[in-house]
């Protein structure tokens, strides 16, 4: 005969049981519905629409073997790997057009994946058809809590480009020695400064500062104007700083010319340089003050 | 007796239960209580030998090297001072908040001098303003690393203008450093509500409390986290002393 004690815990562990049961079912159910809407996740590139849920075969075809399943940059490939690949869960990338700090525009993802990372092994993605890419881009997106909390930074604006004179690269030059670039990138930008070896990115790996001298296309783009964000926006995760408190929208297009003028190509800065003169900068010349640097260069004739 | 003691077990929960709904009810309303400025004080001990601090070498920076060429600095890791207070400890109420206390207005300042950063660990309220300050003769990039924050890098090349912060999540600690001279560490400690940080003496001061309990947890960079429960009443500082043991 069962004592009344034995029918108690009895009960009680059935009843413990199930509402166990119905906790963990309640949990997966939370899980799969907060899943199910992060992949409702869109992309917005002009007139394109990207849909995350869209993007699921590609991503798992072409996407998975280096930047995982859980997106977290830890796919099969990854120990093989340097640089890393991105890890999209921190929600954090060097390529933006917005400020440091902020959530980069769908835009700027969008012509990531169609660049692709110089000198990595993200190749330049151009086999997929844009709407393809757009979605790709929601679903990178749907990785990252902080899109479902946080907007995008507003990007930074960027004034027309000038033409290219002899006085913008001489103050470019000015520019170069006040910001003290060269510290990691080196006098002649060859990445040989005396902070370039104790370069860390933000897992404390180490990392190379970009060699200006090699030739190679800089990781976020190559044109002008990708030089002007890379130095006013910041690569973020890297060493690389946002300089956009301390340089003038206007100037900032006086140290691309000058940056120009370090690459091996040839390039009309590069020519003017030389008609010039130019030398190396010295960086153990007398400390260059805000003051004593001529920060605002005065208008050049056009050439 | 079967169902007899089934209408027990209910009749029990049931107590059980309004008494638990009670007490949370009850204690919500004691917490709501507007404060009324008491404090905690207190004193932090370093109990052992401090470890070795490593002399840190500017060579690579001149203008930094030149500013301590009679008086080396070394690593800031463990910071005891003549009385064997234990400096740089962030001392904040983990639990008792009532959500009440007064916000931290004052705008801090995170100096950087002669290539080390002053305060090396600042303590900071949720959204309370910081200002970042270039004091040297060279560029510093200012790097701090947050897991629960939104990570920046932002350069200031000597004699800018000093920019301001703040951080909209707690999370202790925010390690923050500067790539160009890879021997910066600092911290910033950013709590919800008052909090105080040791000072030489190893003192500190957690004021804008209202009466109640509170849980106090101490935040050292080496040695990590150790709380202590106080009650605190009107017109009588409570007083929370902290040791923490050499490794």
């Amino acid at each position: 005969m069962r004592t009344t004690s034995q029918k108690l815990s009895f009960f009680v562990s059935i009843t413990a049981g199930f509402f166990f049961a119905l906790s963990c079912a309640a949990t997966a159910q939370e899980t799969k519905y907060i899943e199910d809407q992060r992949l409702d996740t869109e992309s917005h590139i002009g007139n394109l629409t990207g849909h995350a849920r869209a993007a699921q075969p590609d991503y798992r075809r072409y996407c998975v073997g280096c930047h995982g399943e859980e997106g977290d940059g830890l796919g099969e490939n990854e120990p093989w790997l340097d640089p890393k690949p991105r890890n999209f869960t921190l929600g954090q990338f060097k390529c933006r057009s917005t400020p440091t700090g902020t959530l980069p525009i769908d835009k700027d993802l969008y012509d990531t994946i169609a660049r692709g990372l110089d000198r990595s092994v993200m190749p330049p993605w151009n086999t997929f058809t844009h709407q393809q890419r757009a979605d790709l881009v929601a679903y990178v997106k749907h990785f990252s809590p902080k899109f479902q909390t946080e907007k995008p930074g507003t990007p930074i604006q960027i004034p027309p480009e000038p033409a290219v004179t002899a006085d913008r690269i001489k103050a470019g030059q000015a520019l170069f020695q006040r910001l003290e670039c060269w510290k990691c990138h080196g006098v002649e930008g060859r990445a040989n400064g005396p902070s370039a070896d104790t370069l860390q990115d933000d897992q404390n790996r180490p990392i190379k500062a970009y060699n200006f001298a090699e030739g190679a296309r800089p990781k976020c783009g190559g044109t002008d104007a990708d030089l002007y964000k890379i130095f006013m926006t910041g690569l973020d995760g890297t060493p690389m700083p946002s300089f956009a408190d301390n340089v003038k929208p206007d100037e900032a297009w006086d140290l691309v010319f000058y940056l120009r003028t370090l690459e091996p190509m040839h390039t009309k800065e590069r020519e003017i340089a030389k008609q010039l003169g130019l030398k190396p900068i010295n960086p153990n010349a007398p400390a260059a003050t805000p003051e004593a640097t001529p920060t605002t260069p005065t208008p050049a004739p056009q050439q | 007796m079967k169902t007899g003691f089934r209408y027990k077990f209910a009749a029990l929960f049931t107590a059980g239960l309004l008494l638990y709904v009670g007490i949370a009810i009850l204690g919500r309303r004691v917490s709501a209580a507007p404060p009324t400025g008491a404090s905690v004080t207190g004193t932090i001990k370093l109990d052992g030998t401090p470890p070795h601090e490593r002399p840190i070498d500017m060579s690579k920076e001149p203008s930094c090297a030149k500013i301590h060429e009679n008086n080396p600095v070394r690593t800031e890791s463990v910071v005891v001072g003549p009385n064997g207070g234990l400096q740089n400890v962030v001392v904040y109420v983990s639990e008792g908040l009532s959500g009440n206390e007064p916000a931290s207005t004052e705008v801090q300042s995170w100096d950087q001098k002669g290539c080390q950063y002053i305060p090396h660990v600042m303590g900071l309220d949720v959204n309370q303003h910081f200002k970042v300050v270039n004091s040297d003769q060279t560029s510093h990039n200012i790097h701090p690393q947050p897991k629960n924050n939104s990570e920046w890098n932002k350069s200031q090349p000597p004699g800018s203008q000093p920019f301001d912060m703040a951080w909209t999540n707690p999370e202790v600690a925010i390690p923050v450093k500067c790539n160009i001279h890879p021997w910066m560490h600092g911290y910033m400690v950013v709590v919800k509500g008052p909090y105080g940080v040791s000072d030489n003496n190893g003192d500190f001061k957690v004021s804008g409390l209202a009466p109640g309990n509170y849980t106090l947890t101490a935040w050292q960079e080496t040695y990590g986290t150790q709380t202590q429960k106080v009650t605190v009443t009107v017109g009588k500082p409570a007083t929370v002393n902290f040791t923490f043991k050499a490794k």
